[in-house]
């Protein structure tokens, strides 16, 4: 058994372990650093938090082959314009508000999360609240109290969650603004709101 | 010592073990809980009325998944409690500082879970993520928590390094401070707010994938590295230099297979090679383990000295090979996982792999604790019963979880293709594939296998409670080589 191949030699894969990690920890870092700018509000695929002063859609791009958000004429939330800094309070207490109440131990975002309830990437944009003049109010509605409000057959309904007003309004502000987040075309073959099939 | 023989006796375990089986009785416990609200949540899935507006979905859910994390690291922390004295060869330096904190973060728990069950939800701002729950799937525990958490690792991580560099500073104690390190240090990346969700869940990644493809792995691997040398009698050398080509084989792959949660969360395109490249290299570590144990094994004739510990640690070596490497390996690619990213898929796998790569070796460790605690006695062939008790634990077990690892892989593909492929993910193509009849009768052999695996789990809590009782044989001699 004694040999002194170098592949049997402990020494040869303690230091063979330390350089593949330490390796593979800098590349990450690099990537990381490289990652983060574009992700950061206000870049190409994630937009600034006053986008939802627009109308957004989510197109085929012939280019890349997949579905992206496209930011289009100006059509503020609740028809109220909001500065960079308010639309940024307003999303951020959107998004504090889906924290406290748990929202992601029922549905998916950008498809991370459980299972039970539909995924909210593209909530905003689901054919399923009518026509982009109903939206609003029926988002709001539904998100204050969803528990009379039933869309399908297996009697599964989301439960009131003690929403206010104020603050269902802030969490439509929130995923208004995730659906504009470029996410690589997930969801696939999704049909967006006022979109023929 | 002969007179304790066959009894629970604290006298039989040094300082490190009896800290070692108060982590292990209430890892036990929470694993028992972790059973419910996993029965409940699936259950809810089949009668959603059930304890609707009560216990909703979402509470029973973060029970089920925080009740999980949370024994596992208490199996860890029992793990290395118990090994360490023998590896160092020196007493642990803080025992007492080792016991406040292990009540200290008991406690903690405890509030934690009652918060979550009775409080459940708060108003959308900073003090409900501070006091209640922040929300971000497994690390829901709120901001105070974090804090005593990092403490109480903080604490756990000096009598590790300390009682190592008093004594004896091993191959497998030099790998597993470091791992230590890295596994506290990753938790510090999920303990913040922002309003934007891509960066939220760029870094929420690291501390759920760098955990369980890396740092957890590493660290099941220096137990296993201790398991082997302890009931096969395998020799130092081999299981550290095995343990070196596991850390650079796992590291190597899983640190840059990060990338495969970076497909589509707003993170650029380059994450679809990096992430699909690196991350389909994960399984090549563990096939490497199987390899090993099996072999180790074998060459001994499997003659050990604790034979469901080595049932156990074989169970984990494949199934960290199943559930990790074949069932994450199906969904990595980013052609595919487009289609099955958040879905039945995901949790099947998640399953697999959490209770193949990680309940298995804890459970294998419960039974170290139980031969040492009634005084080292023996535990191979012809036991009362021919061991009736923990074999039919281990197989009901076993077979409850893959039972629902197929069902929901059943459910997971129909939802692949119906609410993804075909439907495009809206809201009515979500009900789609969940009315689909192939997807519910999924959800019923989910939660059937589910009640198997919980009668496993009451036959393993009476096995351990049991076995060796009155037992006057000593345990098997091993020669080591
Ligand atoms: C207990 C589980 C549960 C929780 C928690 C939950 N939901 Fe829901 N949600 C559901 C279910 C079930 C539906 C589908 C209801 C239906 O079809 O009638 C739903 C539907 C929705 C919809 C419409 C689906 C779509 O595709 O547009 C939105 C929007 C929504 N929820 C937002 C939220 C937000 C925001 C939160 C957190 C504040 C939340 N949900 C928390 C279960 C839950
Ligand atoms: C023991 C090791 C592992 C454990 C415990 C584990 C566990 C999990 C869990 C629980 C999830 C779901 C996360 C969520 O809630 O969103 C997940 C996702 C995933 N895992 Fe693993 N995993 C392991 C190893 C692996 C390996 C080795 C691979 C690849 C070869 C892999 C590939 C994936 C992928 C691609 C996803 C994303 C699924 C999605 O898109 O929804 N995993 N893993
Ligand atoms: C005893 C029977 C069990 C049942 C009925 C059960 C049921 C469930 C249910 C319903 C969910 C929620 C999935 C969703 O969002 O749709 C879940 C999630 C999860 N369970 Fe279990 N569970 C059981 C046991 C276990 C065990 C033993 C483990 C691991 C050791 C485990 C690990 C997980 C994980 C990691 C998740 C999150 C998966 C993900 O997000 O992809 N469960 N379980
Ligand atoms: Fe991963």
């Amino acid at each position: 058994m004694a040999t002194s191949q170098w592949w049997s030699s402990e020494s040869f894969w303690r230091k063979t372990a330390i350089w593949v990690t330490g390796g593979s920890m800098v590349i990450l870092i690099l990537l990381t650093m490289d990652t983060l700018p574009q992700i950061s509000a206000g870049s190409k695929r994630v937009p600034a938090y006053s986008v939802i002063n627009h109308r957004i859609e989510y197109q085929l791009d012939n280019t890349r082959h997949v579905q992206v958000p496209v930011i289009g004429k100006e059509e503020p939330l609740f028809g109220v314009k909001l500065t960079e800094e308010e639309a940024e309070a307003l999303v951020s207490h959107g998004k504090m508000t889906v924290q406290a109440k748990n929202c992601m131990n029922c549905h998916t975002l950008l498809g991370n999360g459980a299972y039970y309830a539909p995924d909210l990437t593209k909530a905003w944009l689901d054919q399923y609240w009518g026509n982009s003049d109903i939206r609003e109010t029926q988002m709001v509605e539904f998100i204050k109290d969803p528990s009379n409000k039933l869309h399908n057959s297996l009697n599964r309904r989301m439960p009131n969650l003690g929403v206010t007003d104020e603050e269902a309004r802030a969490v439509v502000a929130f995923l208004k603004w995730m659906s504009a987040i470029d996410t690589n075309g997930f969801p696939y073959n999704f049909k967006s709101i006022e979109q023929e099939n | 010592m002969a007179t304790t023989m066959g009894r629970l006796d604290s006298a039989n375990l040094n300082g490190g073990q009896k800290l070692a089986v108060k982590y292990f009785l209430v890892a036990g416990i929470l694993f028992g809980a972790q059973i419910l609200f996993g029965l409940i949540s699936g259950l809810q899935y089949l009668m959603p009325e059930l304890l609707y507006g009560v216990l909703d979905f979402s509470v029973n859910r973060m029970v089920h998944i925080n009740a999980l994390v949370v024994w596992l690291l208490y199996g860890f922390l029992g793990s290395v409690y118990w090994m360490l004295e023998e590896e160092s060869q020196h007493e642990v330096v803080g025992l007492k500082l080792g016991n406040l904190i292990f009540w200290v973060l008991t406690s903690a728990v405890t509030v934690v879970v009652l918060v979550y069950l009775l409080v459940q939800v708060g108003p959308g701002n900073q003090t409900s993520l501070w006091l209640i729950n922040e929300g971000r799937e497994y690390i829901e525990a709120p901001r105070w928590a974090d804090i005593g958490i990092v403490v109480s690792v903080l604490v756990f991580f000096y009598n590790v390094a300390t009682t190592f560099s008093k004594g004896r500073y091993t191959g497998i104690a030099g790998v597993l401070v470091l791992d230590l390190l890295a596994l506290f240090g990753l938790y510090l990346a999920g303990m913040f707010y922002t309003p934007n969700i891509s960066v939220d869940q760029y870094w929420w990644w690291w501390v759920i994938h760098l955990w369980v493809e890396a740092t957890w792995e590493v660290m099941v691997a220096c137990i296993m590295a201790y398991g082997l040398m302890k009931v096969l009698g395998v020799r130092r050398k081999i299981v550290e230099t095995w343990l070196y080509i596991e850390v650079a084989l796992m590291f190597g792959s899983g640190i840059l297979g990060l990338g495969h949660h970076y497909f589509w969360i707003g993170t650029p395109e380059y994450w679809f090679t990096i992430g699909g490249l690196f991350s389909a290299l994960e399984p090549v570590p563990l096939v490497a383990m199987v390899v090993h144990a099996v072999f180790d094994a074998g060459a001994r004739h499997a003659k050990n000295s604790n034979h469901p510990t080595m049932a156990w640690l074989i169970a984990h070596a494949f199934g960290n090979f199943f559930g990790a490497g074949v069932w994450g390996f199906m969904h990595t690619l980013p052609q595919i996982n487009l289609y099955t990213h958040g879905t039945q898929w995901s949790a099947s796998h998640g399953h697999l792999a959490f209770f193949g790569a990680y309940a298995t070796i804890i459970i294998a460790f419960f039974y170290l604790a139980a031969q040492r605690w009634r005084g080292g006695v023996w535990m191979s062939g012809e036991l009362p019963g021919n061991g009736w008790k923990w074999k039919w634990a281990l197989g009901l077990l076993n077979l409850g979880m893959i039972g629902m690892t197929v069902a929901l892989l059943i459910s997971g593909y129909e939802q692949s293709q119906i609410e993804r492929a075909i439907e495009g993910s809206s809201w009515i193509g979500y009900f789609a594939a969940q009315a689909h009849p192939w997807f519910i009768q999924g959800m019923w052999w989910r939660e059937a296998f589910g009640v198997m695996f919980a009668l496993g789990f009451v036959l393993l809590v009476w096995d351990l409670l049991t076995i060796g009782k009155g037992e006057t044989r000593a345990q098997q001699a091993i020669a080591a080589e």
